[in-house]
């Protein structure tokens, strides 16, 4: 027969039934669309008909996925795998849909599906194939993952010939190979400055990894020790959980896993619907963050003259809280992405808020794809969490994801405490920084770089019935942890001079945000070395709540020419501990008063060179506040002080407090003298207040004359430019004239990239994943 | 599902409750009779007469007036600032914290924003002087109407309440 087979057709019938992957996926989504429920399961067979069955492949498959990260991080070498834990295990079934994930950095729940589904919407079974012992390899921002150094490596799984599903394993590397070292470098403004960038290649045949694949890769970063030891954790991970699947099927049979996979997905939907009506209240809620991107310092060094400019992000969100429990967010009004590395793609920003979720609204081992399912998400395109251009740079996506989701967390937790549910609330997160980082050649003459994962414990978020808790987690990893002083000194060529409790970082409230923590380190040993900043210093991301201030800002104290070497050598005095109190700095009296001493709220660098002996604050923020400040407790503003949580000064002028102080530095606060100053406080607030539509008068007036700060004009004319909507809403507010506009190129500011963009499903033969509405 | 008593959720909302309740308030499906436990608990401790609808801050409600059946945002002290569905922040007194001197009244020198970049408004009661928000946007950013609760659907159809009356 002159027929061509299926192989000349380039079909490879993975699924034994005929369809393609392709067709198959998309029959799952026309069912959910047409009945509501995922792949239109309206009954839950296997749940129903064998609750206890259901239950324990549940936590066969949960346990075994739990056991296969903290088993495999022990083959990692870096400490942000180790230590830290930035690692996680995700199955999937056939279509690349969740099924359930394993502790860790969760984010990656629906980043490596996003990586599945690509190679399904790109035909990969045909070419390069897909086949048991495959190995596939992604950390390609632009189809969905987070950031480049989050490195997955995904593995099919295959029963009786036939792909039954996907397991997918990530960890976050050290180094990427990005124009300056870290994982999360800054510098670069584009894609082609992130670093090593791979699209679900076949970097494994035979559960062997390829040898070009090896070669390429190991010395495309700057650290091939940890990235090799990386890639054996996610390969050793993926292998056990694979096997683990083969053994659930021995024992419980095909039909059931199928069902299960499928079914808990469903149910994953429902019970975000559920949880919504059991903690939440319907209606709408608004909230907005911001972020500094200030990128016209002098020690910001890029290689594009267009990316010189200071700059804001906007993250507005309107959630709507259905009476049926679903809920939709829309980030209609945000502004557009830009010339640095915080850019998110849509589906880090879907994917991403199970790690915040599965902290608040959905504290379940539950977590899947069914999530993504009950929720509408709203991301207009070219936002900075969806851009419209293929050129777009995303090494720290967290710094605005992180900050965009903040509006989420304080619209919950205004429902949780209208409803009554005090404990659940959170005032907000810290903006999960400083991140130190850098690289040259180490203290054991390598060449090395070095990403501080210390920002893993900041403060977080006050409650409506207790302070925020200090120096505890970071948003997007439940499972953070601040490192051990010794194993970081032997990660980096960096002593430690001090660790301490970051006084006044918390956001003052009632209840006051958790105190962030600071380490100051000393260059040693090292050759060549360099480092750099980024976290926020102009601008805070988290508001408070109810009354209650946000966290501090951030700041940055670097030092060059200190002259330790010779002070250690003659026993005089040396910085050590905390900064306590900024306002009258300490370091500087124990360093020579010859030093180069940076000390500003540039918050972001690039690469800069330090010696031995330069210095480095490590500051890492604090979570904001809730409630009136001068509602606290005198008792807890005295424990803050005899803990150094909180400098005297802010004491009395923020919390009204009146104390003394003993022979022995102990401090107590007097209850009566402090209640009658906090009327007279009330009254003081009053004389300098105005009416607010009073002020409104005051403000429109500087908005008709355009007097702001260039980065304030930049942020409103990008967010004017997405969207007319929010341009109508901005103007009726302010009663602003018809006619009044703001545009991009009345501001004298590089504006490279606002006319001419474009996409990446543009190339040619390339079908993305669209899976918002936009 | 965990049940608490009246008193315990009255300690709940002093901020006095023993911590092992807490944790099991945290740990456990939530309670469906949490609601009206609550608003009796605030109901208790307000000294105006009019009924409270829903808590929206620490000292701000929405009430029904007890004289004209109205709902309104209510301070504690007993300000109005209006219609439930207005936003309350546009009837409050403002102060906004737009110089580096007076955001140095709050915070160390280099640990508040710059105000060529961010501000904080703080709202207060125009009666009491009590500060239920702040809000920390960027100059020119609109007062944002952060809360439109959809009460008789909470009401209803969440929690089975009775919808109290409203006189528009």
């Amino acid at each position: 027969m002159n027929m061509m087979t299926n192989k000349e057709l380039g079909f490879a019938d993975l699924l034994k039934n005929g369809q393609t992957l392709k067709q198959f996926r998309d029959g799952i989504i026309e069912r959910t669309k047409a009945t509501g429920y995922y792949n239109g399961q309206e009954k839950l067979e296997f749940r129903d008909s064998d609750p206890i069955g259901y239950e324990k492949l549940f936590s066969k498959l949960r346990g075994g996925l739990v056991h296969a990260r903290e088993t495999a991080k022990k083959i990692a070498a870096s400490p942000i795998v180790e230590q830290e834990g930035e690692l996680c295990f995700t199955l999937y079934n056939a279509v690349g849909d969740c099924v359930l994930t394993s502790t860790g950095i969760i984010i990656h729940v629906g980043t490596m599906g996003a990586a599945i589904k690509y190679m399904i919407e790109n035909n990969w079974e045909a070419n390069p194939g897909i086949n048991p012992g495959d190995m596939f390899t992604n950390n390609d921002c632009s189809i969905g993952n987070v950031h480049p150094c989050d490195i997955a490596t995904i593995v099919p799984i295959f029963w009786e010939g036939r792909l039954i599903g996907w397991v997918g394993g990530v960890t976050h590397v050290i180094d990427t190979g990005a124009v300056t070292p870290g994982s999360m470098s800054t510098g670069q403004v584009q894609r082609f400055g992130d670093g090593y960038m791979i699209t679900c290649r076949k970097t494994g045949v035979n559960d062997t990894p390829l040898r070009d694949w090896l070669h390429e890769s190991q010395r495309s970063v700057r650290t091939p020790k940890y990235w090799i030891l990386d890639e054996k954790t996610r390969i050793a991970g993926c292998h056990m959980i694979r096997e683990l699947v083969e053994e659930v099927i021995r024992a419980d049979g095909i039909e059931a896993y199928e069902k299960f996979a499928y079914e808990v997905i469903e149910e994953g939907r429902r019970g975000l619907m559920n949880r919504i009506k059991a903690m939440t209240l319907p209606g709408k809620y608004r909230k907005v963050s911001f972020v500094d991107v200030p990128y016209k310092h002098e020690d910001v060094q890029v290689s594009s003259a267009f990316a010189k400019l200071d700059s804001i992000m906007h993250s507005p969100c309107e959630m709507t809280i259905k009476p049926d429990g679903k809920w939709r967010l829309d980030f209609e009004g945000a502004s557009r992405w830009g010339w640095h590395t915080f850019n998110a793609h849509q589906v880090a920003f879907t994917s991403g808020i199970w790690v915040m979720m599965c902290q608040t609204l959905v504290p379940t081992q539950r977590i899947n794809d069914g999530a993504y399912y009950a929720t509408e998400f709203r991301l207009p395109k070219g936002t900075w969490c969806n851009p419209d251009d293929r050129r777009t740079g995303h090494a720290y996506a967290w710094h605005f994801l992180v900050s965009g989701w903040a509006a989420l967390w304080r619209g919950l937790s205004q429902s949780y405490f209208s409803r009554g549910y005090l404990e659940e609330v959170n005032a907000g997160n810290a903006n999960t920084s400083n991140w130190l980082q850098g690289g040259g050649i180490n203290q054991d003459g390598e060449i090395h770089a070095v990403n501080s994962f210390e920002a893993s414990s900041c403060g977080t978020g006050a409650c409506a019935v207790k302070d925020g808790l200090n120096h505890a987690a970071a948003i997007w990893n439940p499972e953070g942890d601040m490192g051990d002083i010794e194993i970081w000194e032997m990660a980096e060529p960096l002593l430690y001079l001090g660790r301490n409790v970051k006084a006044n970082s918390g956001g003052y409230g009632k209840y006051r945000g958790g105190c962030g923590f600071e380490t100051l380190r000393m260059v040693w040993n090292a050759q060549d070395w360099t480092m750099f900043f980024m976290g926020n210093g102009f601008m805070n991301s988290d508001w408070g709540m109810m009354g209650g201030y946000p966290s501090a800002t951030g700041y940055r104290f670097e030092a060059h020419k200190t002259g330790l070497e010779q002070r250690i050598a003659i026993g005089d005095s040396l910085p050590l501990g905390g900064d306590l109190d900024p306002t009258r700095p300490d370091y500087e009296r124990h360093i020579d008063a010859t030093a180069v001493v940076k000390r500003d709220k540039q918050c972001m660098t690039t690469e800069d060179c330090y010696d031995n002996h330069d210095l480095y604050l490590n500051y890492l923020r604090g979570g904001p506040g809730f409630g009136d400040p001068i509602d606290r407790e005198p008792k807890a503003i005295e424990n803050d002080l005899n803990q150094k949580f909180l400098l005297p000064e802010y004491a009395q002028k923020v919390y009204g407090a009146v104390f003394t102080q003993d022979a022995k530095g102990v401090f107590a606060v007097d209850v009566a003298k402090t209640a009658a100053r906090r009327a007279e406080m009330r009254k003081e607030r009053l004389a300098r207040a105005l009416p607010t539509r009073e002020w409104m008068k005051e403000e429109r007036e500087r908005i008709i004359n355009k007097h702001a700060a260039v980065q304030v004009q930049h942020m409103f004319a990008t967010s004017f430019a997405l969207s007319e909507k929010f341009t109508k809403e901005f103007k009726a507010f302010w009663s602003l004239p018809a006619d009044w506009q703001l545009l991009e190129t009345e501001l004298n500011v590089p504006t490279y990239g606002s006319k001419h963009r474009m996409d990446l499903s543009l190339l040619p033969d390339v079908t993305t994943v669209v899976q918002v509405e936009e | 599902m965990s049940t608490y008593t009246n008193e315990q959720v009255a300690h709940l909302v002093e901020g006095s409750l023993d911590w092992e309740t807490t944790f099991r308030m945290l740990s456990m499906p939530k309670d469906n009779s949490r609601f009206e436990q609550y608003l009796k608990a605030l109901q208790a401790k307000v000294s105006f007469k009019d009924k409270i609808v829903l808590p929206l801050g620490p000292h701000l409600y929405i009430v029904q007036s007890a004289k004209t059946k109205q709902w309104v945002t209510q301070c504690d002290c007993g300000h109005v600032f209006g219609d439930y569905r207005e936003n309350w922040k546009l009837h409050a007194a403002i102060y906004v914290r737009d110089t580096e001197e007076a955001m140095t009244e709050v915070y160390p020198k280099l640990m508040a924003p710059d105000t060529q970049w961010q501000v904080y408004r703080e709202y207060y009661c125009p009666s009491c002087g009590t500060m239920h928000d702040v809000e920390a946007p960027t100059p020119w950013y609109p007062v944002i109407h952060d809360f439109e609760p959809d009460i008789e659907a909470f009401y209803k159809d969440w929690v089975g309440l009775p919808v109290p009356e409203r006189a528009d």
